[in-house]
């Protein structure tokens, strides 16, 4: 099945800069197999060692989030769009410890300019 | 109703039936009115909460000030908050938030600094941290405060059990988790088969496009098995749906109640019965300034598509 599969911008220089891409494969896993024989190294931080999918990587089939369907094993039809992006929602992923959310493991003053304007 | 204080008026929000928002018949759609909070959003329960949590464990003392990362509403919560029980406020808010909320913040007493807008929420977050490292500052932490989903556990999905037990499915939009976790949480307890979906936002290029692929933050309250469904909503259809809203049902909400009738409507299409309850988080007054209602849908789309409107 022929998919289009939307890049976000960290990996579009893998496909020579390509923000939509196509790919086949009649399951996730095996579109991103194909993706990474057309564009190798493009799969590096969408699956995770274990075969499962990075933990803050989200994709998606059709605006789905894959992870309540199949994961990986996500069945996927001719002409349905895949996105994939990264999860943002908060700070660095070093720094989610529910012990002590304060802590930033690199400690570190802002920089100047960082705060770019105060108001009291 | 009478009410000893402000404070005390925060919840017990309205689910009001959207009749002409759904696709058929045999599916019934519910706004739950969260903008009809004190300070105009759902973020009253939490700012509450996280409050008295941290005066009852003794984090949050006189000689402290509150500081949080917000894109708006929590910092306006937490300003009503502070402002009634006496408390200094420091909120840490991207640059491209809208000047309603910025006025308001202001308005309540806080002390803003900002992040840079690009970096959105996450920009927010590494300025606060950094700040907080200072020990006169207190920070709840709305990502990592388990207050948060407690306030919605006990609060809005209580509510909403209450009002509406044959409930079959509940949409909310996704950003520290708290909702989704709460409710989700409550509602299962009272019924296993109803269906706890996330709307989440798809944010602008800039935001993605700083991001490296191991900088993702899962919030660490947010409890991801409640969860049965996610999708993800970009500014046009939830602009679309928050102008319909305004159209068909009289209702005047923000943007991100848009992007969570988007996706309700999306599920009322595929099955044949059911009562959907949308989450609604707040009004529409913080969007005018961008041009959401705008006559031209062209331009609304562009001005939207530009401001943080989650």
């Amino acid at each position: 099945m022929s998919v289009r599969v939307k890049l976000p911008t960290i990996l579009r220089k893998h496909a020579g800069g390509e923000a939509l891409v196509d790919a086949e494969g009649a399951t996730l896993r095996d579109l991103l197999s194909n993706l990474e024989s057309r564009y190798p190294g493009i799969t590096k931080n969408i699956v995770a060692d274990d075969g499962g999918l990075h933990r803050f990587i989200n994709v998606y089939v059709n605006d789905e989030d894959v992870r309540y369907l199949g994961a990986l094993e996500t069945s996927v039809n001719e002409g349905d769009t895949v996105s994939i992006l990264p999860a943002v929602a908060g700070g660095r992923a070093q720094a989610a410890d529910p012990e002590d959310p304060g802590c930033v493991p690199e400690q570190r003053p802002p920089h100047q300019g960082e705060i770019v304007r105060t108001t009291s | 109703m009478r009410y000893g204080d402000i404070l005390e008026a925060i919840g017990e929000t309205p689910l009001v039936g959207l009749p002409a928002m759904s696709p058929k018949p045999g599916v019934r759609l519910w706004g739950k009115l969260e903008g009809q909070n004190p300070s105009g959003s759902l973020k009253d329960r939490i700012a509450k909460r996280m409050i008295q949590a941290a005066l009852a464990s003794g984090e949050l003392t006189g000689k402290r000030t509150i500081l949080e990362p917000t894109s708006g509403n929590t910092g306006i919560a937490l300003a009503m908050v502070a402002r009634r029980m006496g408390y200094r406020l420091t909120v840490v808010i991207p640059d491209n938030a809208g000047e309603e909320r910025i006025r308001l913040l202001e308005l309540f007493g806080a002390e803003v600094v900002y992040s840079p807008g690009d970096k959105g929420t996450n920009g927010s977050i590494e300025v606060a941290r950094a700040l907080a490292r200072d020990d006169r500052y207190y920070m709840p932490f709305q990502y990592g405060n388990p207050a948060n989903p407690l306030a919605h556990y006990e609060g809005t999905g209580a509510e909403i059990v209450r009002d509406l037990p044959e409930v079959t499915h509940f949409v909310a939009g996704l950003g520290t988790g708290g909702t989704l976790t709460g409710v989700g949480r409550r509602l299962h307890e009272h019924d296993p088969g109803v269906k706890v979906i996330a709307a989440e936002p798809e944010l602008g290029e800039m935001v993605y496009g700083l991001r490296s692929l191991d900088e993702g933050f899962i919030p660490p309250i947010f409890d991801q098995s409640v969860l049965d469904r996610k999708f993800l909503v970009n500014s046009s259809d939830s602009l679309r749906a928050t102008r319909e809203l305004t159209e068909k049902e009289g209702i005047f909400a923000g943007i991100s109640s848009g992007a969570v009738v988007s996706v309700a409507q999306r599920i009322a299409a595929e099955i044949e019965r059911g009562d959907i309850v949308c989450l609604l988080p707040d009004g529409g007054w913080k969007y005018l300034s961008t041009e959401a209602w705008a006559s031209e849908l062209e331009r609304a789309e562009k001005s939207v598509s530009e401001t943080l409107w989650w």
